[in-house]
């Protein structure tokens, strides 16, 4: 959670960039439910989108006007901002399963693992 | 924290809708939140969007407002048709705004969460313009839009905390619930004051009521105040919060038919007091309503004639033809027509219409012609509520209203429909008498308090002069009207001029006689003067006899030469004894 003020990338990129997913947590403040939120979707992400995604988090302690903009109710709310469209999901991400339903990820990419 | 809250548990949060803060005894608990709830369309959103609007304008209190249904096109619409601009009003940050979307089908939950986020939102509104009220239209929608209802309701009873903490006056709204009073029972959260709005349609006529249920801390109005949502937004009228308290005008003001003012004691109706002019079909009630408005006109007062039977047109031409021009009034603007079909809407928006006009117009004479019309639209109990209210209110105001009333036939004549006999403070009556196969018009009053009224009937004449009113015939033939009225008249005048003329001979008579007195008086005065005449000669004749005789004797005595000293001197004594 030390990079919360920016959004950062996380992992270094190596996979081709027409494939990049960007995901975009809100937190406010470091909660236990955000710390493990960024901890459960980091795992997903190094599973299942090895080399290929971006996580920014956004503090809306520090930037309360992006709730309104984007539609934030829940914390922490995780936004595939890319490849479209929009999706939104809320909760700490522990039910794996429901993550990956929630972000479409396809089992292809779990096979590849 | 509890202290705080305690010690402004007293203290209201005036809405400055009309009627609530009467009812609710100066408005909303300040700093806490108000649960409104009731079925769809019944104007929940209505009266947390008053609130607002009054508070942020009249109040200068900052509101935000965070709908989670209506778009924020949709508000700035709902805004407009109270006739405020909402961008303006953003712009001058008397009002914040927050749609807070939410959609279950596009989110997916995936663990432990809190809303956080709304609550940052929240303070982030509440923060940019100072707000001291805010609105949640309808938090409900959270329910159907997230499915943990635990996370949820911890979070709700979060939130009122919260909210509270803040000193934030807030208004939730709720839809009704099958057996609960919300859908989701946010009344368990918000117990300080909680709302009901009511939406009934009877007889094709929807009547608004709004009920408070709970008000912690503070008395309150219980009973249910029908409501209705105006241009101007939404207007409640309390039965209850009208007293009879009202102070009273000894001032008169003039029916406009001089009789009829005689016949009240002689200067006419009190100022302020409520007349009744009732009767069967074509007996002159709005004639007399007229005459009472023209004459109302003259004096320079304002008229306000609420219609329930003609249009404005039809009244004045009817009118020119008993000789009342109200035209000229009209185009003064001292004379207002309110021309509507009873059934057009509700009593109660009746009532509101009619409140809305008399604080736009501010008359000081009101006509509602006829009232019978209003028990169209509803049941006797409602119309005599309604009226009640009305007549409580323009007592207050001070202004003469005179309502006509149509009796039907077969009904009792000193009755009304509408059962306000109790309210009326002057009832003139006007009925039918048949006699000799015509129908006229004959008038009483049947009450008239605080002054010694007349207890006569009179018979009413509608001419083009106007109105007249006159004395029955009473005599051996008992009540006479109309033609009998003035054949009655016609054979009075007939014998009295039979008399006359009997008058008049004995007079001729007597007179004769005094001349022909007169006359021998003079005559015998004449012989008189005659004899007198002949008396005066006749002394006259003698004493120059008597002269002449001693002429004669002295010249007899000269000539026969004798003595003259005796005997003239005994000759004279002698002539003269």
């Amino acid at each position: 959670m030390k990079e919360a003020p920016t959004p950062k990338r996380k992992p270094a990129k190596s996979a081709p960039v027409a494939e990049v997913w960007i995901l975009r947590l809100y937190v406010a403040g470091q909660t236990p439910k955000s710390i493990a939120a960024f901890a459960n979707l980091k795992n997903i992400c190094d599973e299942h989108l090895v080399g290929k995604y971006r996580i920014e988090i956004v503090d809306l302690l520090k930037n309360p006007t992006l709730a309104k903009g984007d539609q934030i109710l829940a914390i922490p709310t995780l936004v595939r901002q890319l490849p479209p469209p929009v999706k939104k999901l809320i909760g700490d991400l522990a039910n794996t399963q429901r993550v990956l339903v929630g972000l479409d990820i396809k089992p292809a990419a779990k096979a590849i693992k | 924290m509890v202290k705080y809250a305690r010690a402004i548990a007293l203290e209201k949060c005036p809405t400055g809708i009309a009627g609530f803060d009467e009812i609710s005894n100066g408005g909303l608990p300040k700093g806490r939140p108000t649960l409104i709830c009731g079925t769809a369309g019944c104007g929940k959103t209505m009266l947390a969007m008053e609130f607002l609007l009054r508070g942020a304008i009249q109040y200068k209190e900052p509101g935000v407002f965070v709908s989670f249904e209506e778009t924020p096109k949709d508000l700035a619409q709902n805004f407009a048709s109270l006739g405020y601009d909402l961008n303006d009003l953003v712009a001058r940050k008397l009002i914040a705004m927050d749609h807070v979307y939410i959609e279950r089908s596009e989110i997916e939950e995936t663990g432990e969460y809190d809303l956080e986020g709304l609550f940052i939102r929240l303070a982030h509104a509440i923060d940019s313009i100072k707000a001291k009220r805010i609105v949640l239209d309808t938090i409900e929608s959270l329910f159907s839009g997230l499915s943990n209802e635990g996370i949820l309701r911890a979070e709700l009873r979060r939130l009122f905390h919260w909210l509270k903490d803040r000193g934030i006056t807030a208004v939730i709204t709720g839809e009704s619930g099958e057996k609960t009073l919300t859908r989701y029972g946010l009344e368990e959260y918000v117990a300080d004051c909680v709302i009901l709005l009511d939406f009934r349609v009877r007889e094709q006529i929807s009547t608004r009521r709004l009920r408070i249920i709970k008000y912690r801390g503070s008395s309150h109005g219980a009973d249910e105040y029908p409501f209705l949502i105006e241009k101007t937004g939404i207007s409640i009228l309390p039965v209850t919060s009208l007293g009879l308290e009202h102070t009273v005008s000894n001032e008169r003001v003039s029916s406009g038919i001089p009789r009829l003012d005689s016949m009240l004691a002689g200067k006419g109706f009190y100022r302020g007091s409520t007349i009744l002019i009732s009767g069967t079909a074509g007996t002159g009630k709005t004639s007399f309503a007229n005459k009472f408005v023209e004459s109302a006109c003259k004096r320079g007062e304002r008229c306000l004639y609420l219609a329930f039977e003609e249009s404005a047109d039809q009244i004045i031409r009817n009118m020119k033809s008993i000789g009342i021009d109200l035209a000229p009034w009209v185009k003064r603007g001292r004379l207002k027509f309110h021309a509507s079909r009873p059934s057009l809407y509700g009593l109660e928006m009746h009532l509101v219409t009619i409140h809305n006009l008399i604080a736009d117009f501010k008359p000081r004479i009101i006509i509602v012609d006829p009232v019978s019309n209003l028990t169209a639209v509803g049941s006797s109990v409602e119309v005599k509520s309604v009226l009640t209210r009305l007549f409580d209110y323009l007592k207050g105001e001070h202004v003469t209203t005179l309502l006509t009333d149509l009796v039907h036939f077969g009904g009792s004549l000193e009755r009304t429909n509408e059962e306000i006999s109790s309210l009326i403070d002057t009832w003139v009556l006007l009925r039918d008498i048949e006699i000799n196969g015509e129908r006229n018009r004959g008038l009483y009053i049947l009450k008239s308090r605080g002054m010694a009224h007349s207890n006569q009937i009179r018979e009413v004449l509608l001419s083009d002069h106007g109105i007249e009113l006159v004395d029955v015939y009473l005599g051996a033939g008992g009540v006479l009207t109309g033609s009998a009225r003035a054949s009655q008249d016609a054979k009075e005048k007939e014998e009295e001029r039979q008399y006359q003329h009997e008058a008049e001979r004995i007079m001729r008579e007597h007179e004769h006689k005094r001349k022909a007195l007169e006359a021998r008086i003079e005559a015998l005065r004449a012989e008189f003067d005659v004899e007198s005449d002949e008396l005066r000669f006749m002394a006259a004749g003698q004493k120059r006899r008597r002269s002449g005789m001693v002429a004669d004797r002295v010249e007899m005595a000269r000539l026969r030469k004798a003595d003259r000293a005796t005997h003239s001197q005994k000759g004279k004594k002698k002539g003269v004894r």
